[in-house]
């Protein structure tokens, strides 16, 4: 097991997404940030209590469950849902999604599809902590990226919570057996 | 988590575990169906047979909009104006609509355990929609459903199931879902319309609709089933109006507010007048409404149990 960001060094780079976030939407008049369930959720109420605590910014922030949208239902998942929260319209908005690590691509092809579902947005942006390069089985990539991380199949990249786990954290594991994603 | 059953026959073979899955499932397809497109792709690869071998309009409406709203493609078969009147048995029938690649059946039949019959017979997930005077889960599950969304949990709650309890298959279903979840259950109704036994199912029964009433949070007030029935088991509409009905002046003159429910179709003036059924104290139309979230909650959850095995 290797540490890949520590507890500090995890919060700087939250904060350096949050101000390159305010770089490109200024006072999020426009722009809506929704988190993916479950995971996406934690980083989303991170970038939006830093930026509502510290930046005194106004915002609008709802959460998103993809689990109807996946395309791995009926392939030996069966799925409980988490809840979607989004209690304002996303028509001609910027909306910036918010996920916690970038893999193969499939949980924000999902995504999209499903936050279509509510409107057209003007934009859609994407927010990840961990951006998995030369992974990606669909050609999606993210607008700001906290970390690059280059890993084996065999190793996964882990995200600890304070909130969960007690502690912030990346990690990457080496050798992890997982269910081969089809 | 997934249901402990392949199929939906009856809420008597349902895990309490099942019915808190379901809801907790149909939380969600209820914010669906508050979005701008009230549609999800979860089920665009499967396809679902409506058989309704009797009438229905809420069931089968219902059920058809669930299963559009999950994206899955429908066959809708009525047995009037099918070969069925050429005299097919319905096992033929069955048989020869799932070769044509069918994933799911849903079913309505006046003949008691018909859809457990079929489950036997055909490897496709069977749905309840009602099995003459047996079960009728979905209604059961939703009519629980809303209950606890206005009164926040069955557990501990009064409900009294009103009228014809004999030929309901919706009793049936309400009593076993409001048992399982906690509730205390009460029937009553005229004496002939009361099934002998039904108390050793640990319901409370009485013959006085007041004293039911003035005892219950919600009553649940079922129809007269008069095609059920073969002989006269009460003397006039008229009396059982009199005697049974419940209207705006019994529930003004109860000591506390309770929750008016129907299944529907009501046969407005008989066991329940306009008064009372267009009132506050009405939920008949959000039982309409939970119904379409209950039934994608109960096709997605069976569609994916299906493929687990």
């Amino acid at each position: 097991m290797k540490t890949l960001l520590d507890s500090k060094k995890f919060n700087v780079v939250i904060q350096r997404l949050a101000h390159q976030l305010i770089e490109n939407h200024g006072d999020f008049s426009q722009s809506v940030i929704i988190g993916i369930q479950p995971r996406g959720v934690l980083l989303a109420n991170r970038l939006v209590d830093y930026l509502q605590v510290n930046r005194s910014l106004k915002l609008k922030y709802g959460k998103l469950d993809i689990t109807f949208y996946r395309d791995d239902f009926n392939k030996g998942n069966q799925l409980i849902p988490d809840q979607t929260d989004i209690n304002f319209s996303i028509e001609a908005k910027k909306v910036i999604l918010v996920d916690d690590v970038l893999y193969t691509g499939r949980t924000i092809r999902s995504a999209l599809d499903a936050i279509l579902d509510f409107g057209r947005p003007d934009k859609v942006e994407l927010v990840t902590l961990i951006d998995r390069r030369y992974s990606r089985h669909l050609p999606i990539q993210a607008d700001y990226i906290g970390m690059t991380v280059d890993a084996l199949i065999s190793e996964k990249v882990k995200v600890y919570w304070a909130e969960n786990e007690g502690e912030d954290k990346v990690v990457l594991l080496n050798n992890v057996i997982e269910k081969p994603k089809k | 988590m997934s249901l402990s059953t392949k199929h939906l026959l009856g809420i008597k073979d349902l895990k309490t575990s099942d019915i808190e899955l379901i809801f907790k499932t149909a939380d969600n397809f209820k914010e669906i169906l508050k979005r701008p497109i009230k549609k999800v792709p979860t089920l665009r690869d499967t396809t679902i047979v409506n058989l309704f071998y009797e009438n229905s309009t809420r069931t089968r409406i219902s059920f058809e909009l669930a299963e559009k709203r999950l994206g899955a493609d429908t066959i809708n078969f009525s047995a009037s104006g099918s070969s069925v009147s050429k005299g097919e048995t319905l096992i033929d029938t069955a048989k020869n609509i799932l070769s044509m690649k069918v994933d799911m059946v849903v079913m309505r039949h006046s003949a008691s355990g018909a859809p457990h019959f079929l489950a036997n017979h055909i490897d496709a997930a069977i749905i309840n929609a009602g099995d003459g005077t047996n079960e009728h889960p979905t209604q059961g599950l939703l009519d629980a459903y809303s209950i606890r969304e206005k009164h926040g949990t069955l557990r501990g709650k009064k409900i009294a199931i009103l009228g014809d309890i004999m030929h309901s298959r919706v009793a049936l279903s309400n009593i076993y879902c409001l048992k399982k979840l906690g509730a205390e259950v009460t029937v009553a109704g005229p004496p002939t319309l009361i099934p002998k036994h039904i108390d050793s199912l640990g319901v409370h029964v009485t013959y006085d609709i007041k004293e039911a009433l003035n005892w219950c949070d919600v009553a649940n007030i079922l129809r007269i089933q008069l095609e059920r029935q073969n002989m006269p088991l009460f003397s006039s509409l008229r009396e059982y109006s009199l005697f049974y009905g419940v209207n705006k002046q019994l529930l003004d003159s109860l000591q506390k507010e309770i929750t008016i429910m129907h299944p529907g179709p009501i046969n407005r003036g008989v066991e329940l007048s306009s008064d009372a059924a267009d009132s506050h104290h009405s939920i008949i139309l959000n039982q309409v409404e939970n119904g379409v979230a209950i039934r994608m909650a109960v096709l997605y959850l069976l569609a994916g149990k299906k493929e687990l095995e």
